[in-house]
């Protein structure tokens, strides 16, 4: 008999059975108001949660960035992004309740006057409201302002407040290396308590990636076999048909391993490999993901060339569209040797995985946009069938897909339909499309709101940060040291370099994209 | 949207079933990117006349429609059973496209003694079913109980409240109840919680002497479902309002050794549901939420008498958008809503 965990919110009385839980009255403050991130997600977000009435009982926000605008200009670049990203069209009464609070502060993030400006706007709004209001601040700019504004935040006496909690919510990336990562969790934590700070990954908010943790831990079925006992290996792949969209100037900075493998698939590794957490409270659920990336173990750098592979695109055809290579797109460096491609073997050294490779690849302008983790058993111990006339048996499969259709699928063997006992394999499947009326909130949406309750669960904790960068950190250095060999070349379009096959043990191949 | 379409007069439940499979059979042929949505059967049985009505009912529910609506239209003198089964569907561009079935099947009152038997071929096995009467029947409701996971109905539909509490208590004994009149007071309810969440806000729930709701006249169901609801969380001593002017309800609740004075009101609104509630505490303190454009204006008075007054943020759901929840929270379990009929009953008056 399953053993329910007792709901830990039911202090409130009036709590119990609400699907949406109270979130205390909250200042929230975004630095880099004005950015992309802040138009195509985090203001349509708001706007959402408002809509539905998520949104605390007294809520402002203040945006701060460092163009010149009045607030009525703020609000209106607000209303257009609104109107243009929502999921849902704006209900013009809500929309124009939620502009008309909305607050504007020009100025440069290190301009000490800016933080004194925010702290008198904050006062008001305590004032406004008869009590003090939970404070969040959202750092959506670039990287290098983080430590900039965690620490005019402190000087200005902004990262604690009596009597109310508050917040840091800081946008990937964390970090450009180990180095980097633990220096700005340093700079970071020398102003807030790690209790105070929220790293986002949004992949963390997406439905799909959350029912990974459904799929393993509220299901038997699984369970029993998810271990070196029955599974061979696990291909994970996040791959992209577009290039990198006019963003030159932050990729070539980044590669493929910062920008998706560091973080998403990390994350997806963790999810997928992590023992079960006791209950899903934020440190438990950290705490397993932290052991189970404490036991990858880094490679060493001779290992690197047998266990990473990184390609740049060439030109190609996608989607039956010419295409140009990397090194042509604008912006970047016709001798780049920035990766559009990585593919990874690692190991989880566990009682659990010992033995069993997990491939992770990921790259831009391949064939097809799909995000999957494909978890592959090991073949039955004797078959008694003959496979003469078909493809025979083959090993079980589950394959989780992130997207484009989220959904489970699991590869079965079944017989064709004769006098023969021939066997082909068969696809049991599931989409959550087909299944859930719901339509999922954007990945921004909980987690604003999870900052806001307090929820850390959908976050990244300092240690799990470097342990993350630490499994990574060797190939990257690797990668950056070696300026001679050349950067193997994959057609626009294709499934990747055939350089990345060398990863597969055994006569492994991956799976088709 | 595209419909597939198979309609057959004079017509049996095997034929209805063996229409959906081909109808299914044929379009994923044609596109294997279309597959059938899983979620729920809906079996509505409603009057004949009305069936248009409640057809566009259903249409307004938006994202929220039942993977399978199985709408039984009960015609006067009718002895056939005429048949309509659509299948609609989106053509992916690409990924998934996800298709919806809906039929209709014309039958006579005849037919009603025996409904489980008419629709029992057409459900999705496996899948929750979830039985809508708006129009009564209490005959067909009775007969196809045994096959229902979940009963929607609308307390605010029955005139008399205290009847209408009475059916939703009988429904619960067989099947899970999803009540519209109760959904109608989710917002308020949450808006409470929230209200009363902060720490320094707790202690005033052990202080309320005082809970207003007012009402559009017709959702008297509702009004009392939220004060059954706080009166069970609360704890509160709960017995039988008085009529107090037409439509009005005034009476007392105890809580522990103080009272709680409520009032629940009729108020000039067109929408159905809740207008407004105050609650007021012992030292002074009072919250009111009513309707407003654009969400709810909040008026509080503090224990030292100093007033605010402050929007809170949501869009309203309309009736399409309640009927559409109330099929979500078919999939879901609300543990307070027994607590809270029991409670409202009680505060009906004798």
């Amino acid at each position: 008999m399953a053993i329910a965990v007792e709901d830990e919110s039911s202090e409130n009385p009036l709590v119990e059975g609400l699907e949406r839980l109270p979130v205390h009255p909250t200042s929230l403050v975004i630095f880099g108001a004005t950015g992309d991130l802040a138009h195509r997600k985090l203001l349509p977000a708001l706007y959402n949660l408002a809509h539905e009435g998520s949104l605390p009982e007294r809520f402002e926000l203040i945006g701060i960035s460092r163009s010149k605008m009045s607030h009525d200009e703020f609000r209106e670049g607000a209303r257009e992004s609104i109107e243009r990203f929502s999921r849902r069209r704006p209900d013009p009464d809500v929309l124009k309740g939620l502009l008309s609070d909305m607050r504007y502060l020009p100025g440069s993030f290190d301009d000490g006057e800016v933080y004194g400006e925010i702290g008198r706007t904050l006062a008001e709004f305590d004032e406004l409201a008869g009590e003090r209001l939970d404070r969040v601040f959202y750092l959506s700019t670039a990287p290098q302002f983080f430590p900039v504004i965690a620490g005019k935040l402190g000087e200005a006496g902004l990262n604690r407040t009596e009597n109310t909690e508050t917040r840091i919510v800081i946008e990937k990336p964390f970090g450009y290396d180990l180095a980097s990562a633990r220096a700005l969790n340093s700079e970071v934590l020398s102003e807030f308590e790690e209790s105070q700070v929220y790293r986002i990954d949004h992949y963390l908010g997406k439905e799909t990636v959350q029912n990974l943790m459904a799929l393993r831990f509220a299901n038997a079925l699984f369970e029993p076999v998810w271990n070196r006992n029955f599974i061979d290996n696990v291909q994970i792949t996040a791959a992209e048909d577009i290039g990198i969209e006019g963003r030159a100037g932050y990729y070539e900075g980044a590669g493929a391993l910062r920008d998706l493998v560091q973080n998403h698939m990390m994350q997806l590794l963790a999810l997928l490999t992590m023992e079960p957490p006791a209950t899903f409270e934020a440190n438990r659920l950290r705490d397993e993901k932290l052991k189970v990336l404490e036991a990858i173990v880094p490679p060493s750098p001779e290992d690197v060339p047998s266990m990473a592979v990184r390609a740049q695109y060439g030109p190609g055809v996608v989607g039956g569209t010419p295409v140009p290579g990397y090194r042509e797109e604008e912006g970047v460096a016709p001798d780049s040797r920035t990766e559009t491609y990585a593919a990874l073997r690692l190991h989880v050294s566990n009682w659990r995985w010992a033995g069993v490779p997990f491939y992770l690849r990921t790259g831009k302008r391949l064939s097809r946009k799909v995000t999957e983790i494909a978890v592959a058993l090991k073949p039955v111990p004797h078959l008694a069938f003959q496979s003469k006339g078909s493809v025979g048996v083959q090993a079980n499969q589950v394959v989780l897909t992130v997207q484009p259709d989220e959904g489970v699928s699991v590869s079965l063997g079944a017989k064709i339909p004769g006098a023969q006992m021939r066997i082909r394999p068969v696809n049991m499947e599931f989409r959550y499309g087909t299944s859930f009326m719901s339509e999922s909130p954007e990945a921004y949406e909980r987690l604003i709101l999870d900052a806001m309750r307090g929820d850390a669960t959908l976050f990244t904790r300092n240690d799990e940060i470097e342990a993350l960068w630490g499994i990574i950190d060797p190939i990257l250095s690797a990668w950056h040291e070696d300026r001679t060999s050349p950067i193997p070349q994959y057609e626009a379009g294709s499934a990747g370099p055939m350089e990345a096959d060398a990863l597969l043990l055994d006569g492994r191949r991956w799976r088709r994209l | 949207m595209t419909e597939d379409v198979w309609a057959e007069r004079d017509t049996n439940p095997d034929a209805i079933d063996a229409a959906l499979r081909e109808l299914l059979r044929a379009r994923h042929a044609a596109n294997t990117a279309l597959a059938p949505a899983r979620v729920l059967n809906l079996v509505v049985i409603v009057d004949r006349e009305w069936k248009g009505e409640i057809a566009n009912r259903l249409e307004r529910v938006g994202r929220y429609h039942a993977s399978r609506t199985i709408l039984c239209a009960v015609e006067e003198g009718r002895t056939t059973l005429d048949a309509t089964a659509v299948m609609s569907y989106e053509e992916p561009s690409n990924g998934l496209g996800v298709i919806r079935e809906q039929v209709e099947i014309d039958m006579g009152p005849g037919h009603l003694s025996r409904l489980d038997t008419i629709i029992d071929p057409v459900l999705v096995s496996e899948l929750p079913t979830v039985l809508w009467s708006p129009h009564g029947h209490e005959e067909a409701v009775a007969t196809v109980s045994r096959m229902i996971d979940v009963m929607l109905l609308d307390s605010d539909d029955v005139s008399d409240p205290s009847a209408a509490l009475d059916r939703a208590a009988e429904a619960l004994e067989s099947a899970y109840v999803v009540d519209l009149a109760w959904l109608r007071t989710t917002p308020w309810r949450e808006r409470l919680a929230a209200s009363f969440d902060p720490p320094d806000r707790a202690p005033l729930l052990g202080l309320l002497t005082g809970l207003a709701v007012r009402h559009q006249p017709s959702s008297a169901a509702s009004a009392l479902l939220l004060a059954g609801w706080l009166s069970s969380r609360l704890h509160w001593g709960t017995c039988a309002l008085a009529a107090d002017g037409p439509g009005r309800l005034t009476g007392s609740a105890s809580r522990g050794a103080g009272r709680v004075e409520v009032e629940l009101e009729p108020a000039d609104q067109d929408v159905p549901g809740l207008a407004g509630v105050t609650v007021r505490a012992s030292d002074g303190f009072a919250l009111s939420l009513d309707r407003a454009t654009g969400g709810l204006c909040a008026k509080e008075r503090s224990s030292d008498g100093e007033e605010r007054v402050w929007q809170i943020l949501g869009a309203s759901r309309g009736e399409g958008g309640i009927l559409g929840e109330g099929v979500r929270q078919a999939l879901l379990r609300d543990p307070t809503y027994a607590p809270a009929l029991r409670a409202a009953r009680e505060m009906c008056p004798a």
